[in-house]
């Protein structure tokens, strides 16, 4: 279970990394959410994997650990925030330079 | 406390001119007057105190671990710069007050005078290293304020920028010097630091650290060979001039010297190094300051030169020229802003500051012109001046130095020429201005200033004979608080003008006569200097700034070329190289915990995760299909949470993954459709193989991680939870309690996004497509039936959900980032149902406030604690019971909370709603009036 969890990370981080690499914004944002969804999924493996554990605490038992969790909640959200701010820049970058490349410049590569 | 006071009232000073700026000048000045006044009365008031041996210190508690305090002292030392800081700080308040004109602004530019004098008095008084070089820095950044005061004038910018970096530059140098001095030793208390100079001095690192230091002193001193920022200062209006030049910033770094003599001044290199600059400043200056053609001009190389002379002082370091150094200093503040005044009453009725267009000025201006005589008489060491007496103390001691060894007679020759030199330029300023008839006519008919502004200078010469006069009257008990203050025990030693015919006095003669005749062959000397080619040194700073710039800038197009690809190509290729070094350090991969078995839907799960990551890349060029792709790994990354025990981070993730498609969606609308192909199939091999293998790190660093038990903190959380915060779910617990502050630094960012994404839309001008990607137009069916009649019924069902989810969530899954995601996602769903016009009309209020309410709630519960005698955001709860209800809980966390639930829902909203709007803003609207810039696309009107 651990191993397919580690490669599913893997594949994501891969994917949004790669769009990252790419020259217009949106791929580029595109593959930030993703890679964000890899980070998450990351951090939160850190407490480990467990299986009927919620931290709702009543006595005794197995429970998951709730500190990555707590701040895998809070990074979703700014996640969000943050992708919005960077979707918003790219719209106003097309509109101030004109075209959609990463780059910032005005001339068009097109 | 006293202490404190001295040193905040130049401070709160700089408040005053701003708020009488708008008032009569005389108002603004008097108003300002009044803080160094009384700044100065307090000075005064300490003198008994200091008389009586007490050195007074203040002394507050920063941040003890790091050696910050806020700590100061006042010695003999302090107080002999205090009055000089603040006496000629007052004068040139006075001055400043007639020679600026009428519509210039004089609140600003007493202002920034006040913040400088209020650097230089925390300097002074500072009882720590960290917080001198703060004052420090403090005076190279007003000092470029004031410089640079006639921003409009190309040298006074250019002047202004060049001292900064070069004293900005020293004020780095000196950072690292105090740090080094403080980690000798072993504290930066002024007191403990002055108290270990024999350690000091023996540390491998003292060299290094003496280098630094006088690095810092000798750009603010305008030692040779940083001396060339001064001339070109003089671009400042002359009440700067005078201030600056005179008594205070450059004497910082002759402060520096003095004020950590005990530390750092006992050593070879020491008594090597610092004479030898200071001698080579010296005559540098002299020489100079001999053929300028500018009034300032001379007066600034004349100043380098005197600066020179005292550096050479402190470096010999005995303790009469400790003395002499510091009766120097006094005389030299005292007669070099006299004639800085002179020279602007000069500029000021004449309209010039060239010597070929003044001259005779005797005739019209008889008053300034007797008090420039005298205060040159003082310059040059004319006897009965108070200049001749601190030049004769310095003939003595550089007779006495044996620092050189067998070279040491060159200090004594170096001296006798300098004040050869120093003879024969103050002649030339007063006979070539105010004597020799003038070689052009001047621009302004001269005559005198109004009285008051004369006063300064008139208070000044007075001064200056006075001391010259009765030297043990007027300064004996000043000089010995403050050479006690420098050397650590009182020194005993007279005054006197007369000593007999000695060596002192005959190198005094000489430079008379020669400095007469040197100024009457003038003509032939000029000659002879203008044989050399002269540098401009202003010329030389702009080239060597201009080459750095552009060398770094080379440096930069190289490494990354303007690129942001290749910028994210070498981050990711560091990353990369940094885990796998890290990785290679483990032993093995797998840890002893081993693996979970698998079963079927987590296959599947993982399946479909790997399967949507890898579709958004693929299809990544037509963004609609990767859009949806990314949404399917969303939606199973949420499944994932809920699989593994986290029911919250699946609610949260299930309601962000809503809103972010709705976000990218409409953003879509305005980029282009589709991405032109651009990569080359090489390069996007490379960013496979780049990509490919970070994911391969970061899979393997994961997979290292969960087969290893790991030591967590949770378990305080786990156990305190209940007892603690009242809470059983622990997320939430730690959310809204134990990591309260946390969460409030995100909802903080998060309103802050909004608040950025919002002035962002502003005004953007968009690129309105007129059909989707395949050049099919939109759908004439903008709000579906079924989605407007469902949507209404829904909201309040919605909000009694997110209301539910909010109010049990410190007990089962939920809380207030949910539940405003809930109720956000309500909202946006009327709005997209319905249209923004619609539900605008019925929801009809802005949500930045919403979200600044949030954070406000959030924060405002966080300082409740303190009402209690409790740290910030201590939480409180209790249970009680209704009928009906049952017992619940009720904890200050729930408010927290719902600082939480607002921050979110107006954040959001302020996002997602005004992203809407500007779609709306372009269509096509009834009323005809409405203007707008974007031609509304035609397939739009059918709607």
């Amino acid at each position: 279970m651990e191993l397919l969890y580690a490669i599913t990370t893997g594949v994501l981080s891969t994917c949004g990394l790669y769009l990252t690499l790419r020259g217009r914004t949106f791929p580029v944002v595109v593959g930030l959410t993703l890679l964000s969804y890899a980070v998450n999924l990351f951090l939160f493996s850190m407490g480990g994997l467990t299986t009927d554990g919620a931290a709702i605490v009543h006595g005794e038992g197995v429970y998951a650990d709730p500190l990555p969790q707590a701040l895998v909640l809070t990074a979703i959200v700014i996640g969000f925030a943050m992708t919005a701010f960077v979707v918003i820049l790219a719209m106003r970058a097309r509109s101030e330079v004109g075209n959609d490349h990463v780059d910032g410049k005005k001339e068009d590569r097109e | 406390m006293t202490l404190l006071w001295i040193a905040l009232l130049p401070l709160l000073g700089v408040l005053v001119p701003l708020i009488t700026a708008q008032r009569d000048r005389s108002v603004c000045s008097l108003a300002t007057s009044v803080v160094p006044a009384a700044a100065l009365l307090l000075t005064l008031l300490q003198v008994p105190a200091l008389l009586d041996g007490e050195t007074l210190r203040f002394h507050a508690e920063w941040m003890p671990e790091l050696g910050l305090e806020l700590a100061f002292r006042l010695d003999g030392l302090s107080l002999l710069f205090n009055l000089l800081i603040l006496g000629i700080g007052l004068l040139v308040l006075l001055y400043a007050h007639f020679y600026l004109g009428k519509d210039e602004p004089v609140g600003r530019f007493y202002a920034f005078l006040m913040l400088f004098m209020a650097s230089m008095v925390g300097i002074s008084m500072s009882d720590n290293l960290i917080l001198l070089w703060l004052f420090w820095e403090l005076t190279s950044l007003s000092s470029f304020l004031l410089i640079g005061f006639w921003s409009y004038r190309n040298d006074a910018r250019k002047g202004a920028r060049m001292a900064l970096t070069v004293t900005g530059a020293g004020g780095l140098a000196l950072l690292a010097g105090l740090l080094l001095l403080g980690d000798m030793a072993g504290s930066f208390n002024m007191s403990d630091v002055l108290a270990s100079g024999a350690t000091i001095v023996a540390d491998p690192r003292y060299p290094i650290m003496l280098a630094l230091i006088l690095l810092g002193a000798f750009t603010k001193s305008a030692q040779f060979p940083f001396h060339f920022w001064l001339p070109h200062a003089m671009a400042a209006p002359t009440p700067v001039s005078a201030y600056l030049h005179s008594a205070t910033m450059v004497k910082a770094g002759i402060f520096l010297m003095a004020r950590l003599h005990p530390a750092i001044a006992g050593s070879e290199l020491w008594s090597v190094v610092v004479p030898l600059i200071g001698s080579i400043t010296l005559l540098y200056g002299a020489w100079f300051a001999l053929f300028k053609t500018d009034l300032k001009g001379i007066l600034a190389f004349s100043t380098i030169s005197h600066l020179g002379l005292i550096t050479v002082l402190l470096g010999i370091g005995t303790p009469m020229a400790v003395l002499a150094a510091l009766f120097h200093i006094v005389n030299h503040a005292t007669f070099k802003a006299a004639l800085f005044m002179s020279a602007g009453i000069i500029d000021h009725e004449t309209g010039t500051r060239e010597l070929k267009q003044l001259g005779a000025l005797r005739k019209t201006m008889p008053i300034t012109a007797l008090l420039t005589t005298l205060a040159a008489a003082a310059m040059a060491g004319v006897p009965f001046f108070n200049g001749f007496l601190s030049k004769e103390m310095f003939f003595t001691e550089t007779l006495a130095t044996p620092v050189l060894g067998g070279l040491s007679w060159l200090i004594p020759a170096l001296a006798a020429i300098g004040g050869i030199l120093s003879v024969a330029y103050s002649v030339r300023l007063v006979y070539a201005v105010f004597y020799a008839p003038a070689k052009e006519a001047s621009p302004k008919a001269p005559h005198e200033p109004p009285h008051l502004m004369r006063f300064p200078v008139e208070l000044l010469v007075v001064l200056c004979m006075l001391v010259g006069l009765f030297p043990t009257l007027m300064v004996n008990n000043l000089l010995e608080l403050a050479t006690q203050a420098v050397l650590g025990e009182p020194l005993d030693f007279h005054l006197a003008i007369w000593h007999g015919v000695n060596l002192p006095l005959i190198m005094s003669m000489v430079a008379f006569v020669v400095g007469v005749v040197l100024y009457w062959r003038h003509a032939d000397l000029r000659r002879f200097a203008q044989s050399f080619a002269s540098v401009d040194a202003s010329r030389v700073f702009e080239r060597a700034m201009i080459s750095l710039e552009q060398r770094a800038e080379a440096l930069v197009a190289a490494w990354d070329g303007h690129s942001l690809q290749r910028f994210v190509g070498w981050l990711l290729l560091s990353t990369l190289i940094m885990g796998v070094i890290g990785l290679s350090q483990i032993t093995e991969l797998t840890g002893p915990k081993g693996n979970q078995p698998i079963d079927g839907v987590l296959l599947l799960g993982a399946g479909m995760l790997m399967f949507g990551g890898i579709a958004t890349a693929a299809t990544h060029r037509y963004r609609l299909i990767s859009l949806l792709m990314l949404s399917v790994v969303g939606l199973f990354v949420a499944l994932t949470f809920a699989r593994f025990s986290a029911p919250d981070l699946a609610l949260t993730q299930l309601s962000v993954e809503v809103v972010t498609m709705i976000l990218l969606m409409l953003a879509l609308f305005f980029l282009p459709q589709k991405t032109p192909p651009e990569s080359s199939p090489k390069r996007n091999l490379r960013d496979m193989l780049l990509a490919g293998s970070l994911g391969l790190v970061i899979a393997s660093i994961n997979y290292a991680v969960m087969t290893r038990d790991t030591l967590s903190i949770s378990n305080f959380f786990m156990t305190n939870s209940v007892p603690g915060g009242g809470g059983h779910n622990v997320v939430n617990v730690i959310l809204v309690d134990f990591r309260g502050f946390d969460t409030l630094g995100e909802i903080t960012v998060l309103a802050l996004a909004g608040l950025a994404i919002f002035k962002l839309l502003n005004r953007l001008r968009l690129f309105i497509p007129h059909s989707d990607g395949e050049g099919r137009v939109w759908s004439p069916d903008r709000y579906p039936a079924i989605l407007t009649s469902i949507s209404l019924a829904l909201l309040p069902l919605a909000l009694l959900v997110s209301a539910f989810i909010f109010l049990r969530g410190h007990n089962e899954p939920g809380g207030g980032f949910i539940a405003g995601l809930i109720t956000a996602v309500a909202l946006i769903l009327l709005y997209m149902a319905r249209g923004v016009e619609w539900t605008q009309q019925r929801l009809n209020f802005p949500f930045q406030p919403v979200a600044i309410a949030g954070v406000a709630v959030a924060t405002l519960t966080g300082l409740g604690s303190w009402l209690f005698g409790y740290p910030f955001l201590t939480s409180a709860f209790s249970y009680f019971s209704l009928p009906v209800v049952g017992k619940f809980e009720l904890a200050t966390a729930l408010l927290f909370d719902l600082g939480v639930y607002l921050a979110v829902v107006g954040a959001t909203l302020m996002i997602l709603a005004n992203l809407g709007k500007v779609t709306t803003a372009h269509r096509p609207v009834a009323d005809e009036s409405k203007d707008d810039e974007v031609t509304p696309p035609p397939a739009k009107e059918q709607s």
